[in-house]
């Protein structure tokens, strides 16, 4: 553990010659560094100031600003929607969003944009968040569900597919659904709360699985429109980091909800979570680190990358016949939940033709491990 | 805890001596029987170590996910019992291990600190301005633990 200055200080404090006995509670606080003058309430990881709230308030605000300007991530009259699950960091976006077009004046017209997975006892709350938060930000609200959109809610999913690849098919079918939501808001840009923690751990798994496609892409702060079905998408809390998104919804007492979804064992993203913490509990730097290695990496020439299209059966963007939710319906249409799982593009001509598969591809397709 | 005294009071190290072994009750006979004898620094030691002598009570909040682990019970309002050595957040955490943590806690604390990422807040300010393990917890202080380890 790093000896911070504030811990010298209370060090120096417990030697002075009365406090051998019981230091009497004497606070010495630490005081803002930025106005000198108020009580410091947190040591920001970004920079290791210590900030009051007013300041860190301003700080936070600010720096979230000075992204959406460095990237020109919006455009006076757009109309904005903010993809919002009711957790802390989609919250805190709406929140700010809000606030900085007002401040700024960037002239947008936001709207929240939720998706409804069908999973009893988690999202079903979390949307009542959502719902509150409408109110007091007196946005208008979309929430398109996965029961409308694919005739399936994740809880019938896991009932078929079990608990091993259900964060697969949920995954799949909000990165679609979010779009769909946003075409039926007729919205420019889709925003999403993703904060610096989850662009780092990104950049870590893609290197851990060796995606270099998406190595190469997930640190963009926005993607451009991609086709037809597909909204361009930023990141506008791309730099800020959890703890400084947990600690400004908790002094600023914003309403969200923290209840962990029940199916998501996604042990992956789990272990390269714990281990960004475990680095960023010695070093806050490393998770900037991490982000900055991934935004400058550079893909040598000849690496085999793959050709974006459309899908043949919806239009939605894929490198493949089919696009992953597709093929991920298709599975769970004919009862073959694994046909989405793993590599199965062999078979996917045969789908579109409607061609039956052999005894052996369906017995294969059908074993689910619970 | 090694206690300290300047050569100025080494004086009274004799008197205090006696003290410093007996109840809270004894001690506040003490007192009342001292105010009357101009001995202020000895007075001020006195209580000093009556606040240790008694329980003290602190509150514990748990949120952001964190109260799953707690019975799903974010706020504990405790009485942590009196002991020789002032209570620092090292030892809350033990006693929050050994009496409120109900399920997996490994999930809450690693080593003998809290696991990387969870917050801390010791009365509303970043544990990490406040010498975090070794903060001497005051009577009616107030410890809040957030998760950021749950979805956003």
């Amino acid at each position: 553990m790093t000896t911070s200055p504030a811990f010298t200080h209370t060090a120096t404090r417990r030697k002075s010659p009365l406090s051998g006995f019981r230091a009497a509670p004497v606070e010495m606080p630490v005081l803002c560094s930025s106005c000198v003058d108020k009580r410091a309430v947190l040591k920001r990881p970004k920079t290791g100031h210590s900030l009051c709230k007013e300041c860190f308030f301003w700080a936070f605000e600010e720096e979230v600003h000075q992204t959406i300007l460095a990237a020109k991530l919006f455009r006076h009259g757009e109309t904005v929607g903010i993809a919002a699950s009711g957790g802390k960091d989609s919250t805190v976006l709406a929140h700010v969003m809000k606030l900085l077009n007002e401040r700024y004046d960037y002239g947008l017209k936001l709207m929240l944009l939720s998706v409804d997975e069908g999973i009893t006892g988690y999202r079903d709350d979390s949307l009542e968040t959502v719902k509150r938060n409408q109110q007091q930000y007196e946005l208008p609200l979309k929430i398109v569900s996965y029961e409308e959109l694919y005739g399936w809610t994740m809880d019938a999913i896991v009932q078929q597919v079990g608990l091993k690849n259900n964060c697969t098919f949920c995954g799949v079918f909000r990165r679609q659904a979010l779009d769909r939501g946003a075409i039926m808001l007729k919205v420019d840009k889709i925003c999403t709360g993703h904060n610096a923690d989850d662009v780092a751990e990104t950049v870590l798994m893609n290197v851990l699985r060796g995606d270099i496609a998406r190595l190469r892409r997930c640190t963009a702060i926005s993607t451009a429109s991609e086709g037809d079905g597909v909204v361009p998408r930023c990141k506008p809390l791309k730099y800020a980091y959890e703890k400084e998104i947990v600690l400004y919804a908790y002094f600023k007492k914003l309403d969200y909800f923290s209840t962990e979804c029940i199916y998501s064992p996604n042990a992956y993203r789990g272990h390269a979570r714990t281990f960004l913490k475990d680095l960023e509990s010695v070093r806050p730097s490393s998770i900037m680190d991490v982000i900055h290695s991934g935004e400058n990496l550079s893909v040598r020439e000849g690496v085999k990358m793959p050709v974006q299209g459309t899908c043949n059966r919806c239009g939605y963007i894929s490198s493949q016949a089919l696009c992953k939710s597709c093929v991920l319906l298709e599975g769970l249409n004919r009862g073959l939940p694994k046909l989405g799982i793993g590599k199965h593009h062999r078979l996917h001509d045969k789908i579109l033709s409607q061609t039956p598969l052999t005894e052996k591809e369906e017995r294969k397709l059908r074993s689910v491990d619970f | 805890m090694c206690r300290q005294y300047g050569s100025a009071h080494s004086d009274s190290s004799g008197v205090w001596e006696r003290h410093r072994h007996r109840s809270s009750q004894q001690l506040q006979t003490d007192v009342q029987s001292l105010s009357g004898n101009n001995k202020p620094r000895l007075l001020l030691s006195i209580i000093n170590e009556l606040q240790n002598k008694m329980d003290f009570m602190t509150w514990i909040k748990v949120s952001g996910g964190a109260e799953l682990l707690f019975n799903g019970v974010k706020e504990h309002h405790v009485t942590l019992p009196s002991q020789s050595d002032p209570w620092d957040v090292k030892q809350l955490l033990v006693w929050i291990q050994r009496n409120l943590l109900k399920e997996r806690p490994e999930l809450f604390v690693q080593g003998d600190s809290v696991r990387p990422g969870i917050l801390v807040l010791i009365n509303d300010a970043d544990w990490e301005l406040m010498g975090e393990l070794d903060y001497q917890l005051q009577d009616q202080d107030n410890v809040v633990f957030i998760s950021t380890l749950h979805g956003g």
